[in-house]
């Protein structure tokens, strides 16, 4: 059985036809070949899958690409405009916020909706902010200063 | 003209991991491509009495299931172990090699019984549950100081009482005469707990076969492509090695557990030929806690022996290393050249000895985990330094200071030869514990513990300062050793007829920034633009040779032989300079990226001389055309990298919860090319011993089930379980490789677990806790207390 959906990703509009238990993440990575989203668990904990929808950091892992369907969905690929990145693509750059990259794009998509929420975090609520995703090569340190680096950007 | 060497140059790799454009190995699609799922053993000891593939074979679009017995058939018999320890009498390591698929007898939870190809994942993972193996359970044997008793289960018919090896070093007579005239023995009993590398891509391998070229493609997300090519092709599958092209593309983490050879690369290899299609095999996450090569688990019984004026006179250290089930790739080598060698720390101990014997369980096959075997010797050394200080009364900075070696620089000064077999290079112990007392303000530090106490509040302060080898070597001594493979790198430079430069490095970056560090050296070296080298790597066809990356090895043994290659551009340069300057060799100078006749304003360019070597019209006769050199560096020694940790911890005694409030680290890596690149590797060091230190633990029960297999039950480090890191730097160069680097990628995981260990217990002393096991959960340190607190 498969069911029809139609969703924006990255401001373009797919019609396709997907299985009812395909998850959003597969759907993303094996239909649409946007592989930036990773995959690095089987539990929900990692945040590595994290993407835009409506507007909101979701792990794409825990949502079925049915309930996309009508979705506004912004993945690590749609994030530049322009080919300017992104004041948190640029932070993460600029304050070695990354090493291997696997956790980063599920970090900056969480970020994004860290910095629309609360534009100007202390370190204590950045911190609480990223529990949801697992870096193994930072140890947060610099994911920290990117994140500030950002905040620090937009408000100037 | 240094320009980039020393600078924190941003990363060129970033740009693609940043805008999603990273290539891992499960990013990539091949025509035809099949797909494995692998059916797992879900008991630790277990016959296999039948296996049943029907009901799967008929699912639609299942391409094929192969089980243990197809592989016998094929004569394929496992994955071989790369590091011979034998016993102290003589005998020969226990090696009993670990089968792809599994024909009789499982031996962990997660062996692998089948595989099951299909059009698509889900189609695999659907008709892998109608696989039915009957299993006949077996007891299980778990702890490595169980099973090598009379009765204990046998994991291999061949390895009676489950022993690999055991293997001593050390002068034992002169250490139990030492020990015996000892003012003062600090006894600790540590478990080094096993732990989970986890790195967060979980592995991954795409098989490819093509008849009509005889070729094997095989895509893994490795360390080092160039072994698994040269284990897989001519231990395991029998196949051509010149046959066999390996990639390693982007990969997401390492942390030792993608230098091993596995099973599966090999298996999806042999699958591609046999379906005639690519196949991909990707791990989901609980299989890569099931079959990941895991880290440290040694039981140990340390002795340190001291005479009454607090100096050190003995170290006596006897462990049982677990190995799991079966050698994995370098397993051997860990709790016996990688941690007995570093016992003599940063002290003058006169007399050491230390026995390892290594032990086959029903558990995971443990290898090399960031540290590997360093962080086990530094936790019982640094543990054991800050238990002595205590019971000899005596403050745990003054006991290290006084019993330090003095500082040497390996060149006016000699390096230090050990009691166990290494000579360390070079050194100033004194400087990075003063440098990280200095960072702290020690003193106000100690009066702020003793007002908390005052107020109820458990601070402690705890230290550890470390002693590290990397860039194991050379081949030679390491041969001796029992490797069986040279620990060398390659490095070819090749400049392009433009004057741009492409590197092809045996080394393997995933996560380092080799691409970004390694153009540094390229460019400063040659006077060029950063922007004008590329780092290419991970590809066994683009880059001739390589060890591939692990052991803090990279710049110091692939950036020398980076070095090497540079030299012989820079010599050949000049030969065609002195030609088209019309001068004598004698006279040629190379600086700026531009060769001149010394005393004169003639010069010739980098891109000049590029050219010419390719376009060789007007050229010194009998000189061959073209700039591309290839290098192979074998180091002299291991580098010595070393440092001195600080962990203060609040620790609430009502709930056992330990907060890190700060962390200072004061290290010594050598010379630095990328300092903002050396401080991410010691900040993820730090939180990765910091995760072992308080959380981490690989929890098997006695039938050898992985009860905490999984992100929700096994916990590591988040964002708010750490503070930021407080880090500094001294530099003593390494004095026998050209760059005068030490290695920078373990030293935060050694140095930092025992500080937090150390903190914790300095926190509790006044409560009369005088020792705690890994991990320091808030039931472990909460029932530590309450124990403590009903003998006092």
């Amino acid at each position: 059985m498969v069911i029809p959906i139609k969703l924006t990703v990255n401001g373009k509009t797919y019609s396709h036809e997907v299985e009812p238990r395909m998850l959003l993440v597969h759907y993303l990575r094996e239909v649409l070949r946007l592989t930036g989203t990773h995959i690095g668990c089987d539990t929900s904990s990692c945040g590595a899958c994290t993407i835009l929808v409506d507007g909101k950091a979701v792990k794409s892992c825990t949502l079925l690409a049915v309930q996309a369907d009508g979705c506004e969905v912004t993945t690590i690929e749609g994030l530049a405009k322009n080919g300017e990145l992104h004041p948190l693509q640029e932070g993460f750059q600029e304050e070695h916020g990354l090493q291997c990259g696997f956790c980063t794009p599920g970090m900056i998509m969480t970020a994004v909706e860290l910095l629309h929420q609360n534009p100007h975090p202390s370190e204590d609520e950045i911190r609480h902010g990223l529990e949801g995703n697992y870096c193994r090569c930072t140890g947060y340190h610099n994911i920290v200063k990117s994140i500030q680096y950002a905040a620090n950007k937009q408000k100037s | 003209m240094s320009k980039l060497i020393g600078k924190s140059v941003k990363r060129v790799e970033d740009k693609r991991f940043i805008t999603g454009k990273g290539r891992y190995t499960d990013d990539i699609v091949l025509p035809e491509m099949t797909y494995a799922y692998i059916v797992r053993s879900p008991y630790a000891h277990a016959r296999i009495k039948k296996v049943n593939t029907k009901e799967a074979e008929a699912i639609n679009g299942v391409v094929t299931v192969f089980t243990g017995k197809d592989i016998q058939a094929a004569g394929i018999n496992g994955v071989p172990c790369g590091w011979q320890v034998d016993f102290k009498n003589g005998d020969t390591m226990k090696e009993p090699p670990h089968p792809l698929l599994v024909a009789d007898k499982v031996r962990y939870m997660g062996d692998a019984v089948a595989v099951v190809i299909a059009e698509s994942y889900v189609i695999a993972k659907d008709a892998a549950e109608l696989v039915e193996v009957d299993y006949d359970v077996l007891e299980a044997v778990v702890d490595a100081s169980l099973a090598v008793k009379e009765n204990a289960p046998q994991v291999h018919e061949e390895a009676p009482k489950n022993m690999a090896f055991d293997w001593g070093l050390g002068d034992k007579d002169k250490t139990d005469k030492a020990m015996a005239q000892a003012q003062h023995i600090t006894t600790l009993n540590i478990i080094n707990q096993r732990v989970i590398p986890n790195a967060i891509e979980p592995r991954s391998a795409i098989g490819q076969y093509e008849e009509a070229y005889d070729k094997y493609t095989l895509y893994t997300s490795s360390q080092n492509p160039h072994l698994i090519r040269l284990l897989m092709s001519a231990f395991v599958l029998g196949i051509p090695e010149h046959k066999v092209h390996v990639i390693s593309p982007d990969v997401g983490g390492g942390f030792g557990s993608k230098i091993f050879h596995y099973t599966e690369e090999a298996l999806v290899t042999w699958c591609a030929k046999q379906v005639k299609r690519p196949v991909k095999w990707t791990a989901e996450r609980s299989e890569s806690f099931l079959t990941d090569g895991q880290g440290r688990d040694h039981i140990t019984k340390a002795e340190m022996g001291f005479d009454k004026e607090g100096n050190v006179v003995g170290l006596r250290v006897y462990t049982y290393a677990n190995l799991g089930a079966y050698l994995s790739t370098f397993a051997p080598c860990v709790p016996t050249y990688l941690h007995g060698t570093l016992l003599q720390g940063l002290y003058t101990t006169p007399a050491i000895y230390v026995d390892v014997t290594g032990v086959f369980t029903n558990t995971t096959p443990v290898d090399a985990y960031r540290g590997a075997g360093r962080p086990e010797a530094t936790y019982l050394l640094e543990r054991l330094m800050d238990t002595a200080a205590r019971e000899l009364n005596m403050d745990p900075t003054e006991l290290r200071l006084k019993n330090f070696i003095p500082p040497f620089d390996g060149l006016q000064q000699p390096g230090y030869q050990t009691q166990v077999a290494l000579q360390y290079d070079s050194g100033n112990y004194h400087a990075v514990l003063e440098r990280a007392l200095e960072m702290i303000d020690y003193p106000s530090l100690r009066k702020e513990q003793q007002h908390a106490l005052s107020q109820g509040r458990y601070v402690g302060i705890g230290f550890s300062t470390y002693i590290e080898a990397c860039g194991i070597a050379p081949s030679a001594v390491v041969g001796a050793l029992g490797a069986r493979a040279g620990l060398y790198e390659s490095a070819q430079v090749r400049v392009q007829p433009t004057g741009k430069v492409s590197v092809y490095v045996g080394s393997h970056s995933h996560g380092q920034g080799h691409e970004t560090t390694f153009a540094q050296v390229v460019a400063d070296k040659l006077g060029i633009n950063l922007e004008d080298v590329e780092i290419v790597h991970g590809d066994s066809e683009a880059v001739a040779f390589g060890m591939g990356t692990y052991g803090s090895r990279s710049l110091a043994v692939g950036g020398s032989a980076i070095m090497k290659s540079i030299d012989k551009i820079i010599e050949k340069g000049s030969k065609i300079a002195a030609h088209k300057l019309e001068a004598s060799e004698e006279d040629i100078a190379f600086e700026d990226g531009k060769w001149t006749v010394k005393g004169t304003d003639k010069s010739l360019s980098f891109a000049d001389m590029a050219l010419t070597a390719y376009v060789p019209h007007d050229y010194p006769a009998g000189l061959e055309p073209g700039m591309d050199f290839s290098s192979f560096y074998d180091p002299a020694n291991f580098t010595y990298p070393y440092g001195a940790h600080i962990a203060v911890v609040e620790v609430d005694t009502d709930t056992g919860q330990v907060q890190l409030k700060r962390f200072i680290a004061c290290d010594d890596v050598g010379n630095v090319i990328n300092p903002m690149i050396v401080d991410g590797q010691i900040h993820g060091g730090i939180a990765q011993g910091v995760g072992q230190a308080l959380f981490e633990v690989a929890s098997y029960d006695e039938n050898g089930q992985l009860t905490n297999g999984s992100y929700m039950d096994y916990t590591m480090p988040r964002a708010d379980d750490l503070p930021s890191f407080e880090v500094d730097r001294k530099v003593t160069p390494c004095p026998h490789n050209p760059l005068g680097v030490k290695g920078a990628g373990e030293a935060g995981t050694i140095g930092s677990t025992p500080a937090v260990v150390n903190a914790v217990v300095d926190a509790l002393s006044s409560l009369g806790v005088k020792d705690l096991q890994m991990p320091l959960t808030p039931e472990n340190v909460w029932t530590a207390i309450q124990q403590a607190q009903s003998e006092h």
